[in-house]
């Protein structure tokens, strides 16, 4: 079942608290933005459910914003998402070529997670790193400045941290 | 060297902190507007330094002030733009990721002269790890006493929160931002009604970028008048430039706009010249939603000036031979770069940030998309690019917000400038997909007008 700690709940109610009474749904996004970092990397109907009950919004007020940002994923995703910029300063400076290279690498497409579950490959537009290109969001960071050899070094340092 | 405003500092160790930002005179004005102005002496003196909205209008801050409603009763709200997301453009992110004061500083005043007790800064969900600097930040103004109830003793009370974007560039927009701000889908409103009148959750509000906040400490530091005699023209104080592609130094650079953009690209002060000997091919001077430009065009503008980093400058000639200063993301191309390639990728993320509210953009940017793609990978005809035109044109001033505007310009932009580099990869669908049109005529001179 889908429920946050009570130490999320208090969080909750810090987020809530930052707008005029009664403007409580101002809280969804990051609301979900916590939900999806607590439960599994994802929005599942369950989890947009239980962050509507919270809010007391309609089920339908979550699902229409959750559909609409890009940072929110709707299905299950591994558990390092590599989120290459694919937009023209970045295109500009390679990053056709790293975005092949990790499809390579750990052989899958752009949307598919490896089968181990550990990594998933997405291609996003514009993520403001345009001069340390060509560049991924990994989880809360950007690793800028990719080559080949740093994209082996990423790999390999996620793969000795899910072994631990 | 150009004066700075805004970045002077933002290299002293420790300046993230309060302590060392504090130390280095910051607050400075803060205690002189609370103490010793009204609020509409400092929307006045914002309005006498001609500050001009830094997100990518231009729109003279000040004037957008004194726009504000002010009704008995209603709460009024400033929210600051961190939505930072037009390609080419990382200037703020810079400036709230190494000086996150003066972000603080800027929107506590801001927030005076306006009147909002509660103010936001919507930055872009991206930026995850600013976050956490903002609201450290936040936590030390509130420790000081520059935030939170009776601020400096003045009875003026002002909390800032930081709310977090999801992924959209159009909340970049300013009804857009709000909607989201709501907790709603970022689809931008008809205007009018203005924020100003009918804003965050109907009431009365400011919503300004980052740099344009910021910039409001030193023109309160050192008056209006003063600011204003920085630069040149309409386009006074100091500007942040985000420039990237290929350059030998890409990054932040901040400028006074009395350069000219020859100096802005060769000069080792900053963007260092093109890498590897290359030649300069062409230019999106003020981030993707603007006119990009031949290396001629350039340099200098139709009547054969030498073309300066300022408002003016880079807008002259209009959209038949110039640009727009925009959001300040410089992005240089060389030799090497495909026009039709580099299109197709910006034609794809204006598809992808399209909301869908109106019909032209929705439909407009995905067939520009297509179209594209088929002439890039070899499959195009020639009336596609007149198609391409024709699109374009019915997009541009069809929407409720500028983002179908934003889309069609670079198009457009490209065929008139790049005519001749499409119809290449038309005639010569197998040649254009080993090798690229290259330079061409694009870096000639110009022909200079005969004046009798």
């Amino acid at each position: 079942m889908v429920q946050f700690s009570d130490e999320q709940l208090k969080k909750v109610q810090e987020i809530v608290a930052r707008y005029p009474d009664g403007k409580q749904k101002s809280a969804l996004i990051p609301v979900l933005h916590l939900a999806q970092e607590t439960f599994g990397g994802w929005l599942s109907a369950e989890t947009m459910d239980y962050v509507a009950s919270l809010l007391k919004l309609e089920p339908i007020e979550v699902y229409e914003v959750a559909t609409f940002y890009s940072m929110y994923n709707l299905k299950p995703v591994g558990r390092y998402i590599f989120e290459v910029c694919q937009t023209g300063p970045c295109m500009v400076k390679g990053s056709d070529d790293i975005i092949d290279y990790i499809k390579s690498t750990l052989g899958i497409g752009v949307g598919e997670t490896t089968s181990d579950g550990l990594f998933t490959l997405k291609t996003v537009e514009c993520l403001g790193a345009c001069g340390y290109a060509p560049m991924m969001q990994l989880g809360k960071h950007y690793r800028e400045h990719l080559t080949k050899e740093k994209v082996d070094g990423i790999i390999a340092e996620l793969r000795a941290k899910a072994a631990n | 060297m150009g004066r700075k405003l805004l970045l002077e500092k933002a290299h002293v160790e420790g300046i993230r902190t309060y302590e060392v930002y504090r130390r280095e005179g910051g607050y400075a004005s803060v205690e002189k507007a609370l103490k010793s102005m009204s609020p509409d002496q400092v929307t006045e003196e914002v309005k006498k330094s001609g500050l001009r909205g830094r997100g990518g209008a231009g729109f003279p801050a000040g004037m957008k002030w004194s726009f504000l409603a002010k009704p008995e009763g209603v709460p009024r709200y400033l929210v600051c733009n961190a939505d930072e997301s037009e390609p080419g453009t990382f200037k703020d992110r810079y400036l709230m990721e190494f000086i996150p004061h003066l972000l603080i500083e800027g929107l506590i005043v801001a927030s005076y002269a306006l009147g909002s007790e509660r103010t936001y800064i919507y930055i872009r969900g991206e930026y995850a790890w600013i976050v956490d600097i903002l609201e450290q930040a936040i936590a030390e103004a509130n420790q000081a006493g520059f935030l939170g109830k009776n601020i400096l003793g003045t009875g003026f009370n002002c909390q800032i929160y930081v709310q977090r974007g999801a992924g959209a560039y159009i909340c970049g927009e300013e009804t857009a931002l709000l909607e989201s701000l709501e907790g709603k889908r970022g689809n931008p409103r008809i205007k009018p009604p203005f924020p100003a009148v009918k804003g965050l959750w109907d009431c009365p509000t400011v919503v300004n970028n980052v740099e344009t906040l910021a910039a409001v400490v030193p023109i309160i530091n050192i008056g209006g008048e003063e600011y204003a005699k920085i630069g040149v023209g309409k386009s006074t104080g100091t500007k942040l430039i985000s420039a990237c592609g290929n350059i030998n130094k890409p990054g932040v650079y901040e400028i006074d706009m009395t350069i000219s953009v020859e100096e802005f690209i060769y000069s080792d002060e900053y963007c260092g010249g093109i890498p590897n000997g290359k030649r300069l091919k062409a230019c999106i001077p003020g981030g993707s939603s603007v006119p990009i430009l031949p290396a001629n065009l350039l340099l200098k503008t139709a009547k054969g000036e030498q073309r300066m980093m300022n408002y003016e400058s880079l807008a002259d000639g209009g959209f038949a031979t110039g640009s727009m200063m925009g959001s300040g993301g410089f992005i240089v191309l060389d030799e090497d770069q495909c026009v039709v390639r580099n299109t197709l990728t910006l034609a794809r993320f204006y598809r992808h940030e399209s909301c869908g509210q109106c019909s032209p953009c929705r439909e407009g940017t995905g067939w520009m998309e297509k179209i594209l793609k088929n002439i890039e990978t070899g499959k195009g005809k020639k009336s596609d690019i007149d198609l391409l035109w024709d699109i374009q044109r019915k997009i541009e001033g069809n929407t409720i917000c500028p983002l179908g505007d934003a889309a069609a310009w670079p198009v457009a932009a490209a065929i008139r400038h790049f005519r001749d580099e499409f119809e290449w990869h038309v005639n010569n669908p197998v040649e254009s997909q080993h090798r690229n049109f290259g330079l061409a005529h694009y870096a000639d001179p110009l022909p200079v007008p005969v004046t009798a």
